[in-house]
C-alpha cells in the first residue's frame, strides 16, 4: 500500500500529538513554545507537500495530485499566517493555552484530507475533523459571551449543514451503489444514470459545501461568528477553511458529478450572484470591521464562485489564483485589524481607524493596500484574481456572471474606500498601542505580496493552470 | 530596434517610483523631510522631463508605427506581455505628463505645508501611472495603469482638498471606477477573441461586427466618464473645485485625455464599423456638451468650476474631431487636446495663485486685480485668449481643424460645434473682466502680492509652449501626421467592403 502519499497529514497528527503530550506533562506556561512547534509542524507539512509522492491510495481513497498540493500548499501558508498573528493577541486577552496550536493542527490535517480526498466517506471525515476543531476554536475565549455565543452558534448550524451534506452522501450512494469518485464519474458518464434522486443528493452535498464556503443563502453564521470569535480565529476561519471547503468543493464538483455540469451550473451561477450582491450591499451599512470582512468574504467567495459556475480549466484555474489572493489579503488584512488596540483593549469599529494615516502611517498605508487590493484595483493582486475568473467567465459567454460581477465590485470599492476615507480623510484620534513584531511581519509580508504580485504573476498562474488541468485529467 | 539604445521609455515611466523611494527613505524632522521631499520630487520630474525631451529628439516623425518598442514576457501563455512603445499620437502626451508634473510640484511648493512627503510621494506614482498608460502597448498592461491613476488622485483630492473633498474624491473615483470595469470585459472579449492583447496586433486583428457594437458600449462607458461627456461630466466639476491647485491641472492637463486617447488607441481603429454606427451618438452628446456646458459656465460664481465646465466644453470639440475620421478632424482633435492640456492647466494654475493668496476661488471675492498684478493679468490674458481660440495662440489652430473636419461629414455639426468658441469666449472674458478689470475696491486685496519668481518659472514654459504651438503648428502637428494619415487610411479600408456589401443588397 502506499501510504507515505499521505505522509504530510501523518507528520501533522504526530506534531499534534506530541504538542498535546508536551501541554499536558510541562503544565506551565506552554502556549509561545507549542505555537512555535506548530508554526515549525506546519512548515515541515508543507514541504512534504512538495517533496512527498503523488498518486492514489489507501484503496482509492485518498489520492494525492498537482491540485491536493496547491491547495495543502495554500492551507498551510493561511494556518502558519493565523497562528502567527495569534502569539501576542492570545497572551494579552487570556486565552494562550496550548491547545490552542493543537486544535488548528487538528483542523489544519482534517482540511488536508479534505482536498485530498477522492471517496465521499473520505471527504466527510476530513471535514468533520477541520468542522469540530473550528467549533471549539470559535469559542475558544470562553469566558467571553459573544465568543461563547459565535462557537454554539458555529456549532448548531455546521452540525445541520454536516447532516445535509451526509444526507447527500447517502443518497448519492443509495443511487449509484458507490461513493468512489472515479467510479462516480464513470457511471455518470452516462446521462441515463443520472436519476433524480441522485441530482437531489448533488444539490444536498452543494448546500452543505456552500454553507462551509459561507456562499448565499447560507452565510447567516458568517457575520456573527466572525465577529464573536477572537480575532485570531477569524484570520483563521477567512483563510485555510475557505480554501479547503473551496477546494474541495471544487474537486467534487468536477470530478465525479462533472458529467451532470448542466444539472448543477444554474445552482452555481445563483448561488455566486447572489453572494456577489450580498456581500457588496449588505457590508455598506457595517460600523464594525470585523462584520464589514465577513460580508467582504461573502462577496469574494461569490467571484471565486463564478470560476466553478464557468466549469472549465480556465474557471477553476481563476479560482485558485483568486484563493491565493486572498488569502494574502485577507490575512493581511486581519493582522492590521488585531494591530487595533488602544491601551490593551482590543477595538473593532470602523470609526477606530479614524486619521490612522498620521498617527501610523505604516499600518494605514498597509490596510489602504489591502482594501484597494479587494476592491480589485489594479495593480494590486486583487484586481488579477478577478481579471482571471472574469476572463473566464466571458470565454465560457457567461456575461450576466461577469457583468453583475464587475457592477458589484464597483459598490464593493465603496465600502473599501470607506475604510481608507476614515484613515487619510479624517482628523486623528489617539493612536493605537505599539505593535508586535509578529503583526508587523505579517502586515509586512502579505502587503508586500499583494502590491507586486504583478511583477511576476506568472509562476502562480502556471501553478494554478497545472493544478486545474488534473481535475479535467 | 529602438532609437534610443537603451529602454527610455521604461525609464521615464519607473523613474518617478525610484524618487519615491528616495523620499520615502528620508528619516529626520518633519521641516527637513518636507524640504527633502520637495526637491526630490522637483529634480526627478525634472529628470524625466530631460529624457522625455531625449524622446521627442529621436522620434523619427516619418514613420507610422510604433518606436521605441520594449518587450519582456509577462505571462506568455495567454499572450499578455509587458510591451511599451510609442507612436506619433502617443508620444506627445507622454511629454505633456512629464511637462507638468515638475510644474505641479513647484505650484505646490509652497501651499502644501502638511504630509509634504506623502504628497510628493503621490504625485510621482501619479506620474509614473500617466506615462505607463500613454507608453502601453499592451492591453492589460494600458489597463493597470489606466486604472491606476485613479489611486494616487483619490488620495490627492481627498487628502489635500477643500471642504467637499471626500465626497469628490468618492464621486470620481466611483464614476470612473464603473465606467473601466466595464471596459474590463470588452478587454477579456478581445483578449479571448485575438489570443493575445499585444496592441499592435489587436489594431489588425478584426472584431466581427456584431461584437463590435458591444464592445463599443464597453469602451463608450470607460472612455465617455473619463474625457468626461454629456451627461457624465458631473464629477468633473466637483472633483476640480475640491483638489488642490497641482490635482486640477494633473486632472484637466492629463487625465482628461486618457478618455480621447482611448477612443483613439482602441475605438476608432479596433472597431471601425461601430465606431461609424455610434458616430452620430457621440456627435449628439457632444453638441450637447459643448452647448450646454459653455452655457452652464457662463453662470458660474466659482473661477476653477467655471474652468471646468469649459473643459467639458472644450473635450466636446476633441471627441467631435475624434469621430470625423477624417485626417483634419482626428489632427484637430488631437491638437486641441495638446492645447486644453496646456492652456487649462495652466488656468488652473491662474486660479490657484489667487487661492494661495486669498483661499477662495470664488470669482465676487476680486475685482481690478490688473491694478496690483500687473504681471498677473498680462499672464492671465494670455490664457484666457488662448482658451478661447485666439489665432496665433494654440488654442486656435485645434478648434479651427476640427471645424474643417466636422463640415465634410455634416454642416451642422460644425455650426453647433463652433458655437463653443463664441460661447467661450462669452464665460472667459466675462470672467476676466470681473476679476482683473475694474476697481479694486475690496480691503483685504490692497495688500495682495504680485507673482513670485517661482510662479513666473512655472508659467514661462507654459507661455512659450501655447505660443508656440500656435504659430508653428506644424512643429506639433509633424508628429502625428503619418500615424493619423495610417489610421484614417485603415478606417475607411475597413468600411469600404461593408459599403460594397450593403450595396450588393440593394
Amino acid at each position: 500500500m502506499n501510504w507515505a502519499i499521505a505522509l504530510p497529514e501523518i507528520a501533522l497528527s504526530i506534531v499534534a500529538m506530541a504538542i498535546l503530550i508536551f501541554g499536558v506533562v510541562r503544565r506551565d506556561d506552554t502556549f509561545l513554545l507549542s505555537s512555535m512547534f506548530a508554526v515549525g509542524g506546519f512548515l515541515l507539512a508543507a514541504l512534504l507537500v512538495l517533496t512527498s509522492a503523488r498518486g492514489v491510495g489507501y484503496h482509492g481513497q485518498f489520492v494525492a495530485d498537482a491540485f491536493s498540493s496547491f491547495a495543502k500548499l495554500l492551507v498551510l501558508a493561511g494556518a502558519a499566517l493565523a497562528l502567527i498573528l495569534s502569539l501576542d493577541y492570545n497572551q494579552k486577552n487570556g486565552i494562550a493555552r496550548f491547545e490552542y496550536p493543537v486544535l488548528m493542527l487538528l483542523s489544519v490535517t482534517g482540511m488536508m484530507v479534505m482536498v485530498s480526498a477522492a471517496n465521499l466517506m473520505t471527504l466527510y471525515l476530513g471535514l468533520e475533523l477541520q468542522s469540530l476543531a473550528l467549533y471549539v476554536l470559535a469559542a475558544f475565549a470562553r469566558d467571553n459571551l459573544r465568543s461563547s455565543e459565535a462557537g454554539l452558534k458555529y456549532f448548531v448550524l455546521g452540525a445541520l449543514a454536516s447532516g445535509l451534506l451526509l444526507y447527500g452522501i447517502s443518497l448519492v450512494y443509495g443511487f449509484s451503489g458507490t461513493m468512489d469518485f472515479a467510479a462516480l464519474a464513470k457511471t455518470l458518464a452516462r446521462p441515463e444514470s443520472a436519476s433524480p434522486g441522485l441530482i437531489v443528493g448533488i444539490v444536498f452535498i452543494l448546500v452543505g459545501l456552500a454553507f462551509k464556503i459561507s456562499a448565499v443563502p447560507f452565510h447567516m453564521w458568517t457575520p456573527d461568528v466572525y465577529e464573536g470569535a477572537p480575532t485570531p480565529v477569524t484570520v483563521f476561519f477567512s483563510t485555510a477553511p475557505k480554501v479547503a471547503a473551496f477546494a474541495l468543493l471544487l474537486r467534487t464538483m468536477t470530478m465525479p458529478f462533472g458529467h451532470l455540469l448542466i444539472a448543477w451550473q444554474q445552482l452555481i451561477v445563483l448561488v455566486s450572484l447572489a453572494s456577489m450582491i450580498l456581500g457588496a450591499f449588505a457590508a455598506i451599512g457595517q460600523s464594525n470591521i470585523k462584520r464589514l470582512m465577513a460580508y467582504s468574504s461573502i462577496g469574494h467567495m461569490g467571484y471565486a464562485l463564478i470560476g466553478l459556475a464557468v466549469g472549465t480549466p480556465e474557471g477553476v484555474r481563476g479560482v485558485l489564483v483568486y484563493l491565493i489572493v486572498y488569502v494574502f489579503m485577507s490575512a493581511g488584512t486581519f493582522a492590521c485589524i488585531i494591530a487595533m488596540q488602544r491601551r490593551g483593549r482590543a477595538l473593532e469599529q470602523i470609526t477606530d481607524l479614524n486619521g490612522l494615516a498620521r498617527t501610523d502611517p505604516g499600518l494605514a498605508l498597509a490596510l489602504a493596500v489591502f482594501m484597494f487590493a479587494m476592491a480589485g484595483v489594479p495593480p494590486l493582486s486583487g484586481f488579477f484574481g478577478k481579471l482571471y475568473v472574469f476572463l473566464a467567465a466571458v470565454q465560457a459567454g457567461m456575461w450576466t456572471l461577469a457583468v453583475i460581477g464587475v457592477l458589484t465590485s464597483v459598490v464593493g470599492a465603496f465600502y473599501y474606500l470607506r475604510i481608507v476615507k476614515v484613515m487619510y480623510f479624517d482628523a486623528p484620534e489617539a493612536p493605537f498601542d505599539p505593535r508586535p513584531a509578529s503583526l508587523s511581519f505579517v502586515a509586512a509580508a502579505t502587503a508586500l505580496f499583494t502590491t507586486f504580485f504583478f511583477v511576476f504573476p506568472a509562476p502562480f498562474v502556471g501553478a494554478a493552470q497545472a493544478a486545474a488541468k488534473v481535475l479535467f485529467g | 530596434m529602438n532609437a534610443a539604445g537603451f529602454p527610455i521609455l521604461s525609464l521615464i515611466t519607473w523613474l518617478p517610483l525610484v524618487g519615491g523611494l528616495i523620499i520615502m527613505s528620508v528619516r529626520g524632522d518633519e521641516a527637513t523631510v518636507a524640504s527633502n521631499a520637495r526637491w526630490t520630487a522637483l529634480w526627478t520630474s525634472l529628470i524625466v522631463l530631460v529624457l522625455s525631451i531625449v524622446l521627442w529628439v529621436k522620434f523619427d516623425t516619418g514613420e507610422a508605427g510604433f518606436q521605441f518598442v520594449e518587450e519582456i514576457p509577462w505571462l506568455p501563455e495567454y499572450g499578455v506581455g509587458y510591451k511599451m512603445g510609442v507612436d506619433g499620437i502617443s508620444v506627445l502626451f507622454v511629454l505633456l505628463s512629464t511637462l507638468l508634473t515638475p510644474i505641479c510640484v513647484l505650484s505646490s511648493w509652497e501651499c502644501i505645508t502638511r504630509s509634504v512627503r506623502e504628497y510628493m510621494l503621490t504625485f510621482l506614482i501619479l506620474e509614473t501611472m500617466m506615462v505607463g498608460m500613454f507608453c502601453a502597448l499592451d492591453f492589460v498592461v494600458f489597463y493597470v495603469f489606466f486604472e491606476g491613476v485613479l489611486l494616487p488622485m483619490f488620495l490627492i483630492i481627498g487628502v489635500w482638498g477643500g471642504a467637499r473633498r471626500v465626497y469628490s474624491a468618492f464621486k470620481f473615483f466611483l464614476f470612473t471606477f464603473t465606467g473601466s470595469v466595464l471596459m474590463l470585459l470588452a478587454l477579456l472579449a478581445m483578449w479571448f477573441q485575438a489570443g493575445t492583447t499585444d496592441i499592435a496586433v489587436l489594431l489588425k486583428t478584426p472584431m466581427p461586427v456584431g461584437m463590435q457594437n458591444w464592445l463599443f458600449l464597453a469602451f463608450l462607458a470607460s472612455f465617455a466618464v473619463k474625457v468626461p461627456m454629456w451627461p457624465v461630466h458631473t464629477w468633473l466639476p466637483d472633483a476640480h473645485v475640491e483638489a488642490p491647485t497641482a490635482g486640477s491641472v494633473i486632472l484637466a492637463g492629463v487625465l482628461l485625455k486618457m478618455g480621447a486617447y482611448g477612443f483613439l488607441r482602441f475605438s476608432v481603429p479596433m472597431l471601425p464599423q461601430a465606431s461609424a454606427y455610434f458616430a452620430p451618438l457621440i456627435f449628439t452628446l457632444s453638441v450637447v456638451a459643448v452647448i450646454y456646458t459653455s452655457l452652464v459656465a457662463l453662470a458660474q460664481e466659482d473661477m476653477k468650476k467655471l474652468i471646468a465646465y469649459s473643459s467639458v466644453a472644450h473635450m466636446g470639440v476633441v471627441t467631435i474631431g475624434i469621430f470625423t475620421f477624417n485626417v483634419q478632424g482626428i489632427q484637430g482633435a488631437l491638437f486641441q487636446m495638446l492645447s486644453h492640456g496646456i492652456v487649462s492647466g495652466a488656468l488652473f494654475l491662474v486660479v490657484g495663485v489667487l487661492y494661495d493668496r486669498m483661499h477662495t476661488h470664488e470669482i465676487a471675492r476680486f475685482n481690478g486685480l490688473a491694478d496690483r498684478m500687473p504681471l498677473y493679468a498680462t499672464i492671465f490674458m494670455i490664457f484666457t485668449l488662448a482658451s478661447m481660440g485666439l489665432p496665433g495662440t494654440s488654442g486656435f489652430v485645434g478648434e479651427f481643424l476640427v471645424i474643417v473636419g466636422a463640415i465634410q461629414v455634416n454642416f451642422w455639426l460644425a455650426l453647433l460645434g463652433a458655437a463653443g468658441m463664441i460661447l467661450g469666449a462669452a464665460y472667459m472674458l466675462y470672467l476676466y473682466r470681473r476679476v482683473i478689470f475694474g476697481r479694486l475696491t475690496k480691503e483685504d486685496l490692497r495688500a495682495i502680492l504680485d507673482l513670485s519668481p517661482r510662479e513666473v518659472a512655472m508659467f514661462v514654459p507654459l507661455i512659450l509652449i501655447t505660443l508656440w504651438m500656435g504659430i508653428n503648428p506644424t512643429s506639433f502637428s509633424g508628429f502625428w501626421d503619418a500615424s493619423v494619415a495610417a489610421m484614417v487610411q485603415q478606417h475607411s479600408a475597413a468600411l469600404t467592403p461593408a459599403v460594397k456589401v450593403a450595396g450588393a443588397l440593394h
